[in-house]
């Protein structure tokens, strides 16, 4: 999907994208010419859709994880699944909340993997096993990534 | 007011949904990579014995088939093959994917039933309201990330367990272009002739090359004396096979738990349908 200024005649760029809750998907779009601003927002509905076949609106920042709609989506029974997907010294891999991973496609993408690198380290010494945004702004303070 | 078309817009189309979808494909052919071959059991009738047939032939296969055998229940809402296999869960996961569980004889099985707890139904964790939009498209999903995450490794073959109907053999056929054929089962009824005749029809038009057809329940096989008396009117397994000049593999007598010809019969099944695979 690509959005069009229609009086500069020039595409739109992307902003950024939301889930504001209730299964919305909102994305922001900007003309790089005049500055006008809109907002496209997809209902739960033709969320879900999309979101079923296992891709990304906006774009993947992250490969997807095994089973990554089986495990989300399924009623599955209480340890159906062992996750062992450690780092080489047994410690953990943290996960990146499905917010966080909407804050980390904001990135640009040439320093994206560099970025992810520096959180994923962030959470393994301090034994965190899932990335959020507050994990992120913690992370940048600590570290010194004020622009990350 | 004209507007460009969307290829004539030359700006990134940012989240390249059809890019996705072309590597979610090549993921599935990455994982099959060194399967020799994938085999679908198939029939369009419920209630044949398909799951204990594909059970049967892979305890079977393993035996001779050194790079080993692996089993993937397709029948997402009734799995059953799990159970028969002996496997049981939790399925691990590590950098590779996830791993598949050790059946009986060293079969390698993923199935629904690992993942679902014991008698329930297949749910969705979505909104209740218009789930027939997005039903058919999960459970493709999952069939997709049973074939593209499990670690299957090096096998000589992969039976695919289909559900009855062919819904998910158009499924299957989309995900693996390469299946090396499909096996039909049926019982010997004029009913079951009928509907897998169907299943197959569909199963030819996919291009999809029919190996043989395994008639399941043909007769009774007495525990004590191992003399066949009759169990279903008909003879569905030949009539199918000369109906599409393919093979009737084996007929399947219904064995009793405690029959002493049970190893011999369920070898020579096995023997027949390693014969007809490519």
């Amino acid at each position: 999907m690509k959005f069009l200024c229609i009086e500069c005649d020039e595409q739109m760029r992307f902003e950024e994208r939301q889930q504001p809750g209730d299964g919305t998907f909102a994305a922001a779009f900007t003309c790089g010419r005049c500055g006008r601003r809109i907002a496209m927002l997809a209902n739960p509905m033709e969320t879900q859709l999309v979101e079923s076949l296992g891709v990304k609106i906006g774009g993947r920042t992250l490969e997807p994880e095994p089973m990554e709609i089986v495990r989300g989506a399924l009623v599955a029974r209480e340890g159906a699944f062992v996750d062992e997907s450690g780092l080489s010294d047994g410690r953990v891999r943290p996960r990146f909340s499905d917010e966080s991973q909407e804050r980390l496609a904001r990135v640009p993408s040439f320093v994206r993997g560099m970025v992810k690198r520096l959180y994923t380290e962030y959470a393994v010494e301090r034994g965190i096993a899932e990335i959020t945004p507050d994990v992120m702004d913690r992370a940048r303070s600590e570290l010194g990534l004020e622009g990350m | 007011m004209s507007f460009r078309t969307y290829r004539e817009v030359t700006g990134d189309d940012r989240s390249q949904l059809g890019e996705q979808v072309a590597a979610q494909r090549e993921r599935v052919h990455d994982r099959l990579r060194d399967v020799t071959r994938v085999v679908a059991i198939m029939s369009g009738k419920g209630g044949v014995g398909k799951s204990f047939v594909t059970a049967a032939i892979a305890r079977g296969l393993v035996r001779r088939m050194p790079r080993g055998v692996g089993v993937l229940d397709a029948d997402l809402s009734s799995p059953t093959t799990g159970r028969l296999l002996d496997a049981r869960g939790p399925l691990r996961i590590d950098e590779h994917g996830v791993h598949p569980a050790l059946g009986s004889a060293g079969v390698v099985v993923c199935s629904m039933d690992l993942l679902l707890e014991d008698g329930a139904p297949l749910a969705w964790r979505e909104p209740a309201s218009e789930r027939f939009v997005w039903r058919g498209t999960l459970e493709a999903g999952a069939l997709r990330e049973f074939l593209a995450d499990v670690v299957w490794g090096e096998l000589d073959v992969l039976l695919i367990d289909l559900p009855p109907g062919t819904d998910r053999l158009d499924d299957l056929t989309e995900l693996v272009p390469t299946l090396a054929g499909a096996i039909a089962v049926t019982i010997p009824s004029e009913e079951s002739r009928r509907s897998v005749e169907r299943a197959m029809r569909r199963a030819a038009q996919a291009g999809v090359p029919l190996l043989g057809v395994v008639e399941n329940m043909s007769g009774y096989a007495c525990a004590r004396c191992g003399a066949i008396a009759p169990l279903h009117e008909g003879s569905a397994g030949s009539m199918l096979a000369e109906a599409f000049g393919i093979p009737l593999l084996y007929r399947l007598p219904f064995l009793p738990g405690e029959s002493a010809d049970r190893p011999a019969v369920l070898d020579a099944l096995t023997a027949s349908c390693l014969a007809a695979l490519p």
